[in-house]
């Protein structure tokens, strides 16, 4: 959602190349025409090679294969989907499984993507690189997959943790030893991360790791409602 | 409205026997000329008032069984007059639909008329003044009758030979693509989205007449582009494209007044499918903040929607939105956003299986799956049958696959008010403790915290997270910290409402005269 727009995943920017803008704006001007299915198909393999994404062509896309299921194309179906795992934390996997028929949903490697949203929604990351190392055939052909799926992990663990343990980050994130001393450098230099005893990682403060800087909603009574009783107060 | 549970046989007429579509009663041919004349006058109040009233009370007098005339035989009455016919066959159609089973070549025809019908209005020869409620009704019922004829066309194992010729026939009535070019071309001919834009300049007035048009124009093609934007929500959501949903209903907003809350109908279907949508989306405190005004709005109205035509409909739609507003405060208990008396409603209707919703057990599980079913729009497969195959129904497919994938969300919740449970009582307390008391591993409790946390915050249109969360808490290290949000009391809203109470009383015993 708003990815479109917003490039807040590092690895899926959204670029303004010649294609992505003829196809957006067909999208807009024909969203209900069939005749943009195979362009809408290209742009699926466009925002997979480029590591750009677009939900709403995406979306149109499914829709056009919901009303003429013969052609409907499994591998890409399976690109968008992954794409939309990409997109984490935005709901946009299941945006796209509700425009998926059931029976598709049946085949091998749907189940398999369903299977790592199911522990990525749940936030069992542990589940999820030992899945995904199973279906490197699915992932790979995807460039910035991990990258992706890291940079959301990181958007949860920031949501929850204060100062997290060495340990779980490198659980979540997948990375270890070395790779890790390497990757908490990076964030230390550009993210606002600090160390703190060699075992704890001090997340960046948000409103959401420290409630205190949301501001405060007092029970405030709204002045029409006040203004109900002016005539017995006067 | 779900009028069409029983299909008639092609062939067995579905009108009652002794139905002469000629006859035309004195009543009907009064109808007629006046309505043609207030038409042609743009006399709205007059048009109104037959439309909402002399048109339901002719219905029941004469054609409780039967159809209202043909079209052909009141023509002669009103001059032949081309729009006013295609409008008279708009209503008779809608009549039919509301007290008979249509047959397959009347939803044929009935599709044929709202083409002829829009192309009128799309070509912009169309110089009335006709009420929002009927506006809003064509819109209202061009989606309705294509969700029918999907429902219809869906239940393959009863049909008969002669029904599938005609299908493939006519392969283009009520074809999805047709459905939503038109809204669509009604939305776009309409320039209803610029004339939105520039009425916030103040450049038009729209909003303030209520879509009318005072100078002399007519206000046909631009309310009906506006309520093509709402038949566009309900389509797509019948769909399961929740998001593509609510991009359509963006140019509309519905934290302001608006032509959609003027009629009854159109607001209801407004809130209804924004409020489903939003909640497939995960945007709880949006659905639960729509539910609740719209919910408080009916309470407050209904009364005078009692002798409506619509009565039925509004009545049903209440209970399925506080079906919808208690799924949505089980995956999110922020009750301080429901007002007083929606909240006593809702106690009342659904307070315990809310209760055994929240314990996240099958019998929970179960709850969810009934209200959702009870709730939820009458999801559509849009595409035709394979005619070939051996005939099936698959009316239910795209039911059960939006129940499937929201039971699967609710699954991936149903640690979540285990968790709360225990964070509501302590302020600190170590993951090990925790994960003792709830009888899990840590790594498997950290999870459980990562999730609530997921899926208490939402990613709204622009990106942007916001958080939908009913406690605040934070891990540091392996210590979760609770922040206390105080339980936001709605003294205010009691205070005020009990120092008018008491005024009245006080007035009350003013009154009483003693000997």
């Amino acid at each position: 959602m708003g990815r479109e727009i917003v490039s807040s995943t590092p690895n899926q920017k959204q670029q303004p190349s010649a294609m992505s803008y003829t196809v957006e704006q067909l999208v807009s001007v024909n969203p209900y025409n069939p005749d943009i299915l195979p362009d809408l198909e290209n742009y699926v393999n466009e925002q997979v090679s480029s590591q750009t994404y677009s939900l709403s062509a995406n979306l149109c896309l499914l829709r056009l294969y919901q009303f003429v299921p013969e052609r409907m194309s499994t591998q890409i179906v399976a690109r968008i989907l992954i794409k939309a795992l990409m997109a984490m934390p935005a709901p946009d996997f299941s945006l796209c499984l509700f425009l998926i028929p059931e029976r598709v949903q049946m085949e091998e490697q749907f189940k398999t993507l369903i299977v790592l949203s199911h522990y990525l929604e749940t936030a069992r990351f542990r589940q999820f690189w030992d899945e995904a190392a199973k279906s490197r055939h699915i992932v790979d052909a995807i460039p910035g997959f991990e990258q992706a799926i890291q940079a959301y992990a990181i958007h949860v663990l920031s949501l929850t943790y204060q100062r997290v343990p060495r340990s779980v980050l490198a659980e979540a994130i997948n990375i270890e030893g070395l790779s890790l001393d390497k990757f908490i450098e990076h964030q230390v230099a550009n993210s606002g991360w600090a160390i703190e005893k060699g075992q704890l990682i001090i997340l960046p403060s948000n409103e959401f790791n420290h409630p205190e800087l949301k501001k405060s909603t007092v029970d405030g009574v709204p002045l029409e409602h006040i203004a109900r009783i002016f005539p017995i107060l006067g | 409205m779900d009028y069409d549970s029983q299909q008639q046989k092609p062939g067995a007429e579905s009108t009652a026997a002794g139905y002469d579509p000629n006859y035309v009663p004195d009543s009907v041919k009064s109808f007629v000329v006046h309505m043609y004349r207030h038409i042609r006058e743009k006399n709205v109040y007059e048009i109104h008032q037959m439309y909402e009233t002399s048109f339901q009370s002719i219905s029941d007098r004469f054609f409780k069984d039967s159809p209202w005339p043909s079209v052909d035989a009141v023509a002669v009455y009103v001059d032949n007059d081309h729009v006013f016919c295609l409008l008279y066959r708009e209503m008779w159609f809608r009549h039919l639909y509301a007290r008979h089973s249509p047959t397959l070549k009347q939803r044929i025809d009935s599709w044929d008329n709202y083409c002829s019908l829009f192309q009128v209005v799309l070509h912009g020869v169309v110089n009335m003044q006709l009420p929002n409620q009927w506006l809003w009704d064509m819109v209202d019922e061009f989606v309705y009758q294509f969700q029918s004829f999907c429902q219809y066309r869906a239940k393959m194992k009863s049909k008969t030979e002669q029904e599938i010729t005609l299908l493939r026939q006519y392969d283009q009535a009520w074809n999805v693509y047709g459905v939503l070019n038109f809204l669509q071309a009604l939305v776009e001919k309409s320039t209803i989205i610029q004339i939105l834009e520039q009425e916030k300049e103040g450049l038009v007035q729209f909003t303030a007449t209520d879509g009318y048009d005072y100078n002399g124009g007519s206000n046909v093609l631009k309310v009906l582009g506006y309520f093509s934007m709402i038949g566009l929500l309900r389509v797509h959501c019948l769909l399961g494209d929740y998001h593509t949903g609510l991009k359509c209903l963006q140019p509309i907003d519905i934290s302001q007044q608006g032509v959609y809350i003027s009629v009854i109908g159109s607001h209801i279907t407004t809130i209804y499918h924004y409020g489903f949508a939003s909640l497939m989306l995960r945007r709880y405190v949006d659905a639960i903040r729509e539910f609740n005004k719209i919910l408080l709005y009916i309470y407050k109205t209904k009364q005078y929607h009692q002798k409506s035509p619509q009565y039925e409909q509004i009545l049903k739609k209440n209970e399925q939105m506080y079906a919808l507003l208690a799924i949505s405060l089980s995956l999110c208990p922020q009750v301080m956003l429901v007002e007083e008396t929606v909240n006593s409603q809702l106690r009342e209707k659904y307070g315990d299986k809310m209760l055994r919703m929240q314990r996240g057990d099958d019998e929970g599980f179960a709850l969810y799956d009934e209200l959702f079913s009870y709730a939820c729009p009458k999801f559509i497969t849009p595409s035709a049958p394979s005619y070939e195959e051996p005939l099936v129904n698959y009316n239910q497919d795209a039911y059960r696959l939006q129940l499937k994938l929201f039971l699967y969300e609710v699954k991936q919740q149903q640690l979540l008010s285990g968790v709360r449970t225990f964070l509501k009582v302590y302020s600190t307390i170590s993951l090990g403790k925790l994960a003792t008391y709830m009888e899990v591993d840590e790594p498997t409790l950290r999870t459980i915290l990562m999730t609530y946390k997921h899926k208490t915050h939402a990613v709204d249109s622009n990106g942007k997270i916001t958080s939908n969360a009913d406690l605040n808490f934070y891990i540091d290290d392996d210590m979760i910290r609770v922040v206390e949000s105080k339980p936001a009391k709605r003294y205010g809203d009691y205070f005020l409402r009990q120092i008018v109470k008491l005024e009245g009383v006080i007035s009350d015993v003013d009154r009483i005269k003693l000997e």
